[in-house]
């Protein structure tokens, strides 16, 4: 779960990270309000989840009120690689003569959390990671022991960070890695760290992603993921429960475990098909979990036609078919063609059990994404 | 012959009085497996379905010398219920539970390095022995033995595999889930030295998935020290950048690591055939056989 910026700095801010003064603007109003109590130069800046917004256009600074306004105009409402800004942190311009790169993540393969250090701040540090890995000094932190302060020292004087503000940049470092810990974070991240030319340490950006795993003992965090999810689909699957991921095609898909649906994904993509989402239904399928999945592959304007894969370990074939059944003996109409496949345990029962009237099935995975297919391809002609 | 887990197996279900352990516990026990006891907290003296239920995991081993545990904790305190089976010196503890904060799975992945235990998952559909022992979640009745060796970090993706070999005749000495977290016990590289060693697996089936790069890593294995053929599949090719897809471990990362494409690639290099659907992967496992 990813915090906006302006979320992340609150959480920065709080824990004593200096961060520029700032103000969440809803409104080209609300912004120039913003500008007018911070000053200029000012930042306006998309509030999305989206890596190089700048290049994007979705952060501007202005040097006046007139360019204020433009700016306010122009980002809020404006589609950011297909999300719409809906808020905008105004942010007292910073004049810096340095930019430097911290950030805390897991290091998965080592299972041990990650401290990483590099002088090439406010670019994208992925690219760096790539073409100049040296550029980034890392430091790993025994989980059981958490950080020790020299460990946050170490990494930034190994960096390369001017002597003179090294000490206030391990200490920036070694408050993240106690917020990383605080908040069960996956990564946390500020790019740049921005030196002022009176040589003051400031915060300039801000990432910080959340375990989703551990938002039942962080009940703040967890309000703050209410606040940011993309889309309305999304926000829908939150409260369904599901795990549900949009993507860009036209078959929708339903499935059990994860392997599986990436796997239908997949399959659907293979014979020629566009999937337009994941979703996980999970085990069990009772006929209120199918009713919900439906509904959301029903609501789905890209959605043509659907492809409903379900192989039954535990989860009992007849159970399931029973569950489509009155899911879809609800509609007055089936909005979208579906294909069912049942497999595993009772499938043949579960088989002999479904609609037909209101399904079409198919034996095997792949005969039935290749209908779905079909199915879907026959709506767009 | 098989790995981890025969028919001499003696297993302690820590949460075996909740719905989840209840249930699979008696599923394990029709199946053949020797579940000895039960360890829960509060609840030792009792029983469920004739099996003994002790306070912790170190009373039951003492009392039904056990050697093995599964894990069907709820995720809070799924990572003390995984630690007290790694002090209980276990050789091996199975967690089910999905849904661990990654962090938690760090401190457990600390202490392992410090005991003898293996662990398999968390987040993991758990292992078996066809005719012999099944410890987990998975579905008896699609099993069958043989001597075909499987991996997977998914549970019904190995499902799906699995049937498309038992369909065809082709018998498995052991499958194992791995989980489809970030940070898990066993590694492909582990369960793929063991069906190595086992002079009853003749060929592997490897599933991985998007996220890390445990499959290069068990890529590069495979080439250069094992003798057993192996086929692969991979899930998550059309996953975008930066989505959890269902697992918390099954990522993409913005930069590109974790790619479906590039574990494909690591495969074929490493000469293993990697299928572009569950029945081609059968084909490959026919084909060696």
């Amino acid at each position: 779960m990813k915090l906006h910026e302006h979320q992340a700095k609150t959480v920065f801010a709080d824990a004593g990270i200096p961060v520029p003064d700032s103000r969440l603007a809803t409104t080209v109003d609300e912004a120039l309000d913003a500008v007018d109590e911070i000053g200029y130069p000012a930042a306006i800046k998309a509030q999305v989840h989206v890596g190089g917004r700048g290049k994007a256009g979705g952060i501007k600074i202005a040097t006046d009120r007139e360019e204020a306004e433009e700016y306010a105009e122009e980002i809020l409402g404006m589609d950011l690689k297909g999300y719409t800004v809906d808020e905008v942190l105004v942010e007292a311009g910073v004049d810096f003569v340095d930019e430097l790169y911290v950030g805390v993540t897991m290091d998965r393969g080592e299972g041990e959390p990650v401290l990483m250090v590099s002088t090439e701040g406010g670019v994208n540090i992925e690219e760096v990671a790539e073409e100049n890995p040296d550029a980034i000094a890392r430091e790993h932190v025994d989980p059981a022991f958490g950080i020790h302060p020299y460990q946050a020292r170490k990494v930034v004087y190994e960096a390369g960070v001017d002597a003179d503000v090294a000490l206030d940049v391990a200490s920036i470092l070694s408050t993240l890695y106690d917020l990383y810990e605080e908040n069960d974070a996956s990564e946390i991240e500020v790019n740049p760290v921005m030196i002022t030319g009176d040589r003051d340490v400031v915060a300039a950006d801000a990432v910080m992603n959340i375990d989703e795993d551990a938002l039942f003992r962080q009940p703040e965090l967890a309000e703050m993921a209410e606040e940011s999810y993309e889309n309305d689909l999304e926000r829908k699957a939150g409260e369904y429960g599901f795990d549900y991921v949009r993507l860009s095609g036209n078959v929708g898909i339903i499935g059990n475990g994860a392997g599986l649906v990436m796997t239908t994904l997949d399959i659907v993509d293979y014979y020629g098909g566009s999937p337009a989402n994941f979703l996980d239904i999970g085990g069990g399928a009772k006929a209120e979990r199918v009713t919900q999945a439906l509904d959301m592959v029903f609501s789905d304007d890209n959605v043509d036609a659907v492809v409903f894969n379900i192989f039954g370990g535990i989860t009992r074939g007849d159970e399931v078919a029973k569950g489509i059944n009155e899911a879809l003996e609800g509609f007055d109409e089936i909005p979208k063609k579906m294909v069912v496949r049942l497999a595993g345990t009772n499938a043949e029962e579960g088989m002999e059990i479904l609609n037909t009237d209101l399904v079409e099935v198919e034996k095997t995975l792949e005969d039935a994404v290749q209908r779905a297919v079909k199915n879907a391809e026959e709506m767009t002609q | 012959m098989s790995i981890f887990v025969d028919d001499d197996t003696r297993v302690v279900v820590q949460g075996i009085t909740g719905g989840e352990g209840k249930f699979h516990a008696g599923q394990m026990i029709e199946y053949g497996t020797n579940v000895v006891a039960g360890a829960v907290p509060g609840k030792g003296g009792q029983a469920v379905d004739g099996v003994p239920v002790y306070d912790t995991v170190d009373e039951a081993v003492e009392a039904e010398d056990a050697d093995a545990s599964v894990i069907f904790v709820p995720p809070a305190f799924a990572a003390d219920a995984i630690f007290e089976s790694l002090d209980t010196d276990l050789d091996l503890a199975v967690a089910i539970t999905e849904g661990i904060p990654t962090q938690d799975m760090a401190k457990v992945k600390k202490r392992l390095g410090e005991t003898d235990t293996r662990l398999l998952g968390p987040n993991c559909p758990g292992i078996i022995t066809p005719s012999e022992a099944k410890l987990g979640i998975l579905p008896g009745n699609i099993f069958s033995d043989g001597n075909v060796g499987l991996v997977s970090r998914s549970g019904t993706l190995t499902y799906q595999v699995v049937d498309n070999l038992t369909e065809r005749g082709l018998g498995q000495s052991t499958a194992i889930g791995i989980g489809g977290d970030p940070i898990i016990g066993t590694s492909f590289i582990d369960a793929l030295a063991a069906f190595e060693a086992d002079p009853d697996t003749d060929a592997v089936v490897m599933c991985g998935e998007i996220g890390g790069e445990d499959e290069e890593q068990a890529a590069r294995f495979i080439g250069e020290q094992m003798d057993t053929p192996v086929a692969g599949f991979i899930a998550g090719r059309t996953a975008p950048p930066g989505k959890r897809m269902g697992h918390a471990g099954a990522i993409v990362s913005g930069s590109g690591t974790g790619t479906a494409q590039s574990k494909i690639d690591a495969l074929n290099d490493a000469g293993v055939p990697v299928g572009d659907t569950p029945e081609e992967v059968a084909d490959h496992v026919e084909d060696f056989l």
